[in-house]
């Protein structure tokens, strides 16, 4: 993906929702998006498939490529065959993004059928083979149930099935298990682990939650107001995070796998308005290191470490800088 | 049965006297009737708290977590009598909510207030911040209105808004501003018991923790007593004194904060605990995560003996005949199994000991328990104040 830019034309002004966000990302390697709600994670990836409604949706600018092709550039009929086929996408909520007066056999078989030209009754003994393989009992009769005779985890795993039905190269996974109790998540990301090792699928993974990231990605960017501000490998992204915004998001979580605090560390004031962004970086407002510089000037995306990115003009822990010590202690 | 409580040494540091205690549940129970037909004829119960007891110190945090469907909400909704209970008494302070008056549950309710989950559907998009906050007063009467709009006023500046914003409507606010708004709300008339209801996970997570801060801060100035109601594990630990465990609308764990995490007693418990993710690669792919079977069955039939038996790895025959009392381990640290972990062999001895003074011994149970007698087994051995 290279220098994204997808905007929303509303009536209150544009909503710039990505504002230039590139990365890469390898075949079968697991790349997490991190971010809270509005920092443009999902947008980034309804971009890609070309999913962002239009009107008020556009992308800007930017290019997608994807196998040697730029998706962006794709009719829509090529596009077409792309979704599906080569990138699925999981959602959510499992139950919007069922159909509720159809069977979950028939929904699943209806791709089979359309992307790999399977007759109906190759696609529903295919149907029935993926309902075994991500884990729902007594697969062979509950293909013909309705999504309402599930439970909210089962719809995720038909969810799940309906993605993989066309052996995908790249899985979007957007906030699979937010809506998922904590046991039923813990089985959903170890079916996404199990399903990745053995069909080697690449897989992208759009969560608010750092706990879940950190199980399943093998590099993470981590996004706020539209861009990426910092990017690295799972281990140096947790072990030595250096935005103060990825700073922020640590801190302010309390953790089982240390002692409990006597306070917690919030991120000070409000996620910014994508309409009227604040001037320089974007993170400058509630930013505990801000210096005179970052009023003016955006930062970009600069390694600090090979392998490890962030977009501050402050190296927060790198540098000796005494202004940085006192905001530290300041925290 | 009640003999045996007093066998048995009840050191509950948290629970305390009679003096400090706020609010005593025993045995509480809402059954919702499941109805068809025309004539509404009944053809099935949801038990969605089915016999909870405990006790709550004045000033203390008792957080309520469990998943989806195992009554915490419920419970939460039916001390305030928001629900009215099918059986069980709740007393504030003494005072037995259960057979008041419509009118007389009104009048309590100034002792009483809830947060609620979701700030954009708990404030009335019509009224201004000034209306809603200053709601409460005029249901009660307190002060005329100037003394009101002063104190709505000086409520918003306490929960980190400013007095400014006394005009202006709740879509004009962020999610997290809005749950300061229903804070102020629920503060409006000083109540003692505040009852919050998964009070931040509808937040994002840097927004959470200014939250779930100011809640900490306001409990110091105002005295209050917090039952904190969530799912995440992690925010729980945080802000409780005592947290307990609720699966299918039983308690199955009640104990001091941490010590539940670092001992947890129940089985469920130990596999809610490992099912948290942990933001850190390492320790996430070290530490071992015991993955739950199945779903959560359905509270309209739930499993007889422990209701967590089709899905525990230590079940055994006892399990799915005898449903385990809620059982005191010491320290104030109870729970309901039959396989209890994490208990040295003297602290077993000793319950089990106490266990064959009781008239109900496990042996007698090993029909399926009917409900009305079976499932009202636990009370006496709840947090006793005495």
């Amino acid at each position: 993906m290279k220098d994204l830019r997808t905007q929303f034309f509303t009536q209150d002004g544009v909503v710039k929702a990505v504002n230039g966000v590139s990365f890469t990302l390898n075949e079968g390697e697991a790349l997490g998006l991190v971010g809270e709600s509005g920092c443009g994670k999902s947008v980034s990836a309804l971009s890609l498939m070309r999913l962002i409604p239009q009107p008020p949706g556009r992308i800007v600018s930017g290019e997608v490529w994807f196998d040697g092709r730029n998706l962006l550039k794709l009719k829509e009929d090529d596009m077409r065959k792309v979704r599906g086929n080569d990138i699925a996408m999981i959602f959510q909520d499992p139950m919007t993004s069922l159909n509720p007066v159809l069977t979950i056999g028939r929904q699943i078989s209806e791709a089979l059928e359309l992307h790999k030209g399977m007759d109906r009754s190759a696609a529903r003994k295919r149907t029935i083979e993926l309902l075994e393989l991500v884990g729902i009992p007594a697969a062979r009769s509950r293909v013909d149930d309705y999504p309402h005779q599930f439970s909210g985890g089962m719809r995720q795993r038909v969810m799940i099935a309906m993605a993989l039905s066309c052996e995908p190269k790249l899985l979007l996974a957007d906030e699979p298990t937010t809506a998922l109790d904590v046991t039923i998540q813990a089985q959903i990301l170890d079916l996404i682990k199990r399903l990745r090792q053995e069909l080697g699928m690449a897989i992208i993974m759009i969560t608010h939650d750092l706990g879940v990231v950190a199980g399943i990605a093998d590099r993470i960017n981590v996004m706020y107001a539209g861009y990426i501000v910092e990017t690295g490998t799972a281990d140096e992204l947790f072990h030595n995070p250096r935005h103060p915004y990825t700073l922020g998001l640590l801190k302010s979580i309390p953790r089982l796998d240390e002692p409990r605090k006597e306070k917690l560390v919030p991120i000070e004031g409000l996620p910014p308005d994508l309409v009227d962004p604040p001037p320089g970086c974007p993170f400058q407002p509630r930013c505990p290191y801000a210096v005179e510089r970052c009023v003016p000037e955006n930062p970009s995306l600069e390694p600090v470490v090979p392998g490890h990115r962030i977009a501050c003009w402050v190296d927060v822990t790198g540098s000796a800088n005494p202004q940085v010590e006192l905001a530290a202690q300041a925290v | 049965m009640p003999s045996t409580t007093t066998t048995r040494p009840m050191h509950v540091p948290t629970s305390g006297t009679a003096v400090g205690e706020l609010l005593r549940v025993d045995n509480l129970q809402v059954h919702f009737p499941i109805t068809r037909g025309i004539f509404q004829r009944q053809v099935g119960t949801v038990r969605a708290v089915d016999g909870v007891s405990f006790a709550i110190k004045q000033g203390e945090t008792l957080g309520l977590v469990g998943e989806s469907g195992c009554g915490k909400s419920t419970t939460g909704r039916a001390i305030l009598q928001l629900h009215k209970p099918t059986g069980g008494s709740v007393r504030l302070q003494g005072k037995e909510l259960t057979t008041l008056s419509g009118e007389d549950v009104r009048r309590l309710r100034r002792e009483m207030q809830m947060v609620f989950q979701d700030p954009y559907a708990s404030l009335n998009p019509r009224k201004r911040v000034g209306s809603i906050i200053g709601g409460p007063m005029k249901i009660h009467g307190v002060g005329d209105k100037g003394e009101r709009k002063q104190r709505v006023q000086d409520l918003l500046e306490t929960v980190g808004l400013s007095p400014e914003h006394y005009n202006r409507f709740p879509h004009e606010f962020s999610g997290g501003q809005r749950q300061r708004i229903g804070v102020a709300r629920a503060l409006a008339l000083r109540p003692k018991l505040v009852v919050a209801d998964e009070p931040v996970s509808a937040l994002d997570v840097s927004v959470q923790a200014q939250v779930i801060n100011l809640l900490d801060e306001l409990q110091d100035e105002f005295h209050l007593t917090y039952i904190f109601i969530a799912h995440d594990l992690g925010v729980v630990r945080h802000v409780s004194d005592r947290i307990a465990v609720m699966y299918l609308g039983k308690l199955v764990e009640l104990s001091p904060a941490e010590e539940l995490y670092q001992r947890p007693i129940m089985p469920y418990t130990e596999a809610l605990l490992s099912a948290v993710p942990i933001p850190d690669p390492d320790l996430s792919e070290q530490r071992e995560r015991i993955v739950l079977q199945g779903d959560v069955p359905s509270p309209i039939d739930p499993p007889s003996g422990c209701r967590f038996h089709p899905r525990c790895r230590y079940m055994t025959e006892i399990c799915r005949e005898v449903e385990p009392p809620l059982t005191d381990y010491g320290n104030g640290h109870f729970a309901a199994c039959h396989h209890p972990l994490n208990v040295d062999a003297e602290t077993l001895r000793r319950v089990e000991a106490s266990e064959k003074l009781s008239p109900r011994s496990a042996d007698e149970d090993a029909t399926p328990v009917d409900p009305g007698k079976g499932r009202s087994q636990p009370v006496p051995r709840i947090p006793d104040s005495r």
